[in-house]
């Protein structure tokens, strides 16, 4: 069975993860409540699309 | 290559994507407007708004033809006496569709499905308010548990500060709060919506 012969250095190790980092998710301000908000979605701070679309009532109480 | 390939299987047979578009039609033609995924709705469309532009004739060959995708008669001849009038001015561009954000538990997008006329409801109806609120509980859930997991001090400081206009400067923090709560409540509120949402699926 074909094994590794040397073990990989933290260097090795560290080198081959400076790639994996993730990037942040897109993000946009809602024109109406100027929450953030994702780009191209209903606001779900306010429920808000496009200004005069209001698409999903908050009201949590 | 995937070159002039249309459409999305959705990982039904044939049988199975239109059933899942008649179950679906029957919804959307019921309650104006249903929330699915981005995927199934982009799919649905041109299906929907074939309906709609046939019923519109209101002939009887359009009935047969409808009939074959909304089995259920009584959707059906609301589509032809109450839905396609509506849109007597119109050549297609019935529906919209409006992303509302990841679904808790598999992260699938959603969006809403409705009629461009959709006036939503204002406060009234129980019923339909609460399954509003839920679904917005859904979407902020997922979001809060984001903020509360990766930048919590950041997103309190941008409510502050962002929330200038009206009451919003009082109301951005108790808001946050309640998010958090809302998050919390998550399986009762999901628990509740989940029957209608495997139905609109």
């Amino acid at each position: 069975m074909a094994n590794p012969k040397r073990r990989h250095s933290k260097a090795r190790r560290n080198k081959r993860r400076a790639h994996d980092a993730l990037t942040q998710p897109g993000w946009s301000v809602c024109p109406t409540c100027f929450e953030p908000k994702p780009p191209h979605c209903v606001c779900p701070h306010c429920g808000s699309y496009r200004g005069r679309t209001v698409i999903e009532v908050e009201e949590l109480d | 290559m995937r070159h002039r390939v249309h459409g999305r299987k959705l990982g039904r047979t044939t049988a199975h994507r239109k059933a899942l578009f008649r179950n679906q039609l029957i919804a959307l033609f019921t309650h104006e407007r249903i929330v699915t995924t981005v995927a199934k709705a982009k799919e649905l469309r041109p299906v929907a708004e074939r309906m709609v532009t046939l019923a519109a004739s209101g002939s009887l060959p359009a009935r047969r033809r409808v009939a074959t995708m909304v089995p259920d008669k009584a959707v059906a001849k609301r589509l032809f006496d109450e839905i396609a009038p509506r849109f007597a001015g119109r050549s297609g561009g019935y529906t919209r569709i409006v992303r509302v954000g990841p679904r808790r538990g598999d992260g699938a997008t959603l969006a809403v499905i409705e009629f461009v006329d959709y006036v939503p409801h204002t406060k009234g109806e129980s019923g339909q308010e609460s399954s509003k609120t839920s679904l917005m509980d859904r979407a902020r859930g997922m979001f809060g548990a984001k903020k509360n997991g990766e930048k919590a001090g950041e997103t309190a400081e941008a409510a502050e500060t962002a929330a200038t206009p009206l009451e919003e400067e009082a109301a951005a923090p108790e808001a946050e709060a309640q998010a958090e709560a809302a998050a919390d409540e998550q399986p009762a509120g999901q628990s509740e919506e989940s029957g209608e949402a495997e139905k609109n699926d």
